[in-house]
């Protein structure tokens, strides 16, 4: 009774987060919400019995996914009222892909088979939970079973982040780039010299 | 009626009324102990300044927190003029409930534990990968530049290290083989682990000061360059609430280090006279140890410049944690040492 009722507390306000998200005007406070939306999905994995999962959202939506978010909205310069004026001018577009989207969605779903194979190979991928616990349920699956996909998505994942280094990465000939090493190998015989400098004499 | 009542008072009131208790026995000591931290530093650092520090409250200036508290609970909260006041009171809270929330999964001693969760650790990192929101959330809704540029200092640097620690986290659980604190200790009873893992216990000492914004990595606070930074919009009950957050969360961190690299409870060595004493006694002790080292830094060291604590993170700290994971998992499969 108790589960059921966390479940639809979570689920509520997860749901509410999530239009929050959308219908808040202030892009910063779309982000928070979304970032309470994914503590409400935290929970519901908590409920699901994977404690693994629920942490690794929180660790990585929330704690880094969700912060550059966040970094990245506090800094758009928005002028609200600017944002309120073209509303009208795009209102029929929108509404109209929206309405693409909507019916392509339902066509898609209309059209939904599940193969009757697909049931036991969810089921045979699954380790019992009772013996192992939920982080190594997991890491036998994804290590064993499905260790290629695993690689692939790591390594399309680094493409992807060397690919957005390469195009911000420019050499700029005016940047003055400091060498660590250069600077340690520096020596106070290099710099410095000392000379006695006599009365009206100055330095010549 | 009354079975029902009895069985609802057994089942879920008793269990949470217990719970409520065990919540205020901890957090009531770790609240005194941030009050005495905030003593102990300036204390410390006077005599590592040959000064003499806080004397004149109370004996041996024994009352300057109490007396600290009390003026910051007089003074006036103040708003700033066209500040988001929602976020604006909401991230000093949020600080002060991360810097506390992450004390539910400290084990004390051997069984002295609020919730011994199987993934320990991984809650732990999530706790300390959220007490950014605090920072950039104050720093965005106090609707000031100098507040708002310490906070988007801090939530890069906060971020940055988080990487490097996590790896530091998964050679030390490789290690271990478990997310549980407790096993994680228990794991030590042989050889404390800042042995094995010495480079990685360092990299996270280092890494837990930029994550606590602590000197040398006190950027978001750089009173010469932000007036402090984030927080300056704050005052009185808000502001002591960072106060009393970031400190909190400088005996997390120090309680992390000590569970994750110098045995947690464990005596130095399994001898009477160490066994005699009891594992929490050690356990404090050695949170004290680490927190001597924090204050330590601080009165030693000159503040980093901003491109060369990024250029620590990234390009010292994360390839040498990344190349001590492969050497751990390495040394671990071909000496046959992995556990279980």
């Amino acid at each position: 009774m108790i589960q059921a009722a966390v479940f639809y507390m979570f689920a509520i306000l997860a749901v509410l987060g999530g239009v929050a998200v959308i219908s808040a005007r202030n892009p910063v406070h779309s982000v928070l919400f979304l970032i309470f939306v994914f503590f409400n999905a935290a929970g519901l994995f908590l409920l699901l019995g994977a404690e693994f999962l629920a942490m690794v959202l929180v660790v990585v939506y929330v704690g880094a996914v969700a912060v550059l978010f966040l970094f990245v909205v506090m800094m758009l310069d928005i002028n609200f009222v600017e944002l309120r004026q073209g509303f009208l001018t795009y209102l029929p577009v929108g509404a109209a892909i929206g309405l693409v989207l909507l019916v392509e969605l339902a066509s898609v779903f209309a059209g939904w088979h599940v193969a009757p194979e697909a049931k036991d190979v969810i089921a045979a991928a699954t380790p019992d939970l009772m013996q192992v616990t939920n982080t190594e349920a997991l890491g036998q699956v994804i290590y064993t079973k499905y260790v290629y996909l695993f690689q692939a998505s790591g390594m399309i994942l680094l493409v992807a982040m060397v690919g957005a280094i390469m195009l911000t990465l420019r050499k700029r000939p005016q940047t003055k780039r400091q060498s660590v090493a250069a600077q340690l190998a520096r020596k106070k015989e290099d710099t410095l010299e000392i000379r006695k400098v006599g009365v009206g004499g100055g330095i010549g | 009626m009354a079975d029902l009542l009895l069985n609802l008072w057994v089942e879920y009131l008793w269990p949470l009324l217990w719970i409520v208790i065990l919540i205020v026995c901890i957090v009531l000591p770790l609240l005194i102990a941030v009050a005495y931290l905030t003593y102990a530093e300036r204390k410390i650092i006077a005599a590592m300044q040959m000064r003499k520090g806080p004397n004149v409250v109370g004996p041996f200036g024994l009352l300057q927190p109490m007396a600290d508290g009390l003026k910051l609970f007089l003074k006036e909260t103040v708003l700033p003029s066209r500040a988001n006041a929602t976020v604006y009171f909401l991230a000093p809270m949020m600080t002060f409930f991360l810097a506390l929330v992450g004390w539910a999964v400290i084990p004390f001693g051997e069984g002295i534990v609020l919730a011994d969760i199987n993934v320990g650790i991984l809650y732990l990192f999530a706790i300390s990968s959220l007490g950014v929101y605090g920072i950039i959330m104050s720093g965005w809704a106090s609707n000031s530049k100098y507040a708002f540029l310490g906070g988007l200092r801090s939530a890069a640097q906060m971020v940055s290290y988080e990487v490097s620690i996590g790896f530091v986290l998964i050679s030390v659980l490789l290690t271990v083989g478990s997310l549980n604190l407790s096993d994680v200790v228990m794991a030590q009873k042989s050889v404390w682990f800042f042995i094995p893992h010495l480079p990685m216990f360092v990299v996270f000492f280092i890494s837990g000061l930029a994550e606590t914004n602590r000197s040398p990595f006190d950027l978001p606070e750089a009173e010469a360059e932000l007036v402090a930074g984030y927080n300056v919009e704050y005052s009185a009950m808000p502001f002591a609430l960072f106060f009393l957050g970031e400190y909190a969360n400088m005996i997390l961190m120090s309680a992390m280090t000590v569970i994750l690299f110098l045995g947690g409870w464990l005596p130095p060595m399994d001898i009477a006279l160490f066994s005699w004493i009891p594992g929490p006694i050690w356990f404090i002790a050695k949170i004290c140890f680490v927190l001597f080292f924090f204050l330590w830094v601080r009165a030693t060291f000159p503040r980093f410049r901003y491109d060369q604590l990024m250029r620590l993170g990234w390009k010292v700290f994360l390839p040498l944690s990344l190349a001590w994971l492969v050497i751990t998992a390495s040394v671990l499969q071909f000496t046959g040492l992995v556990p279980k």
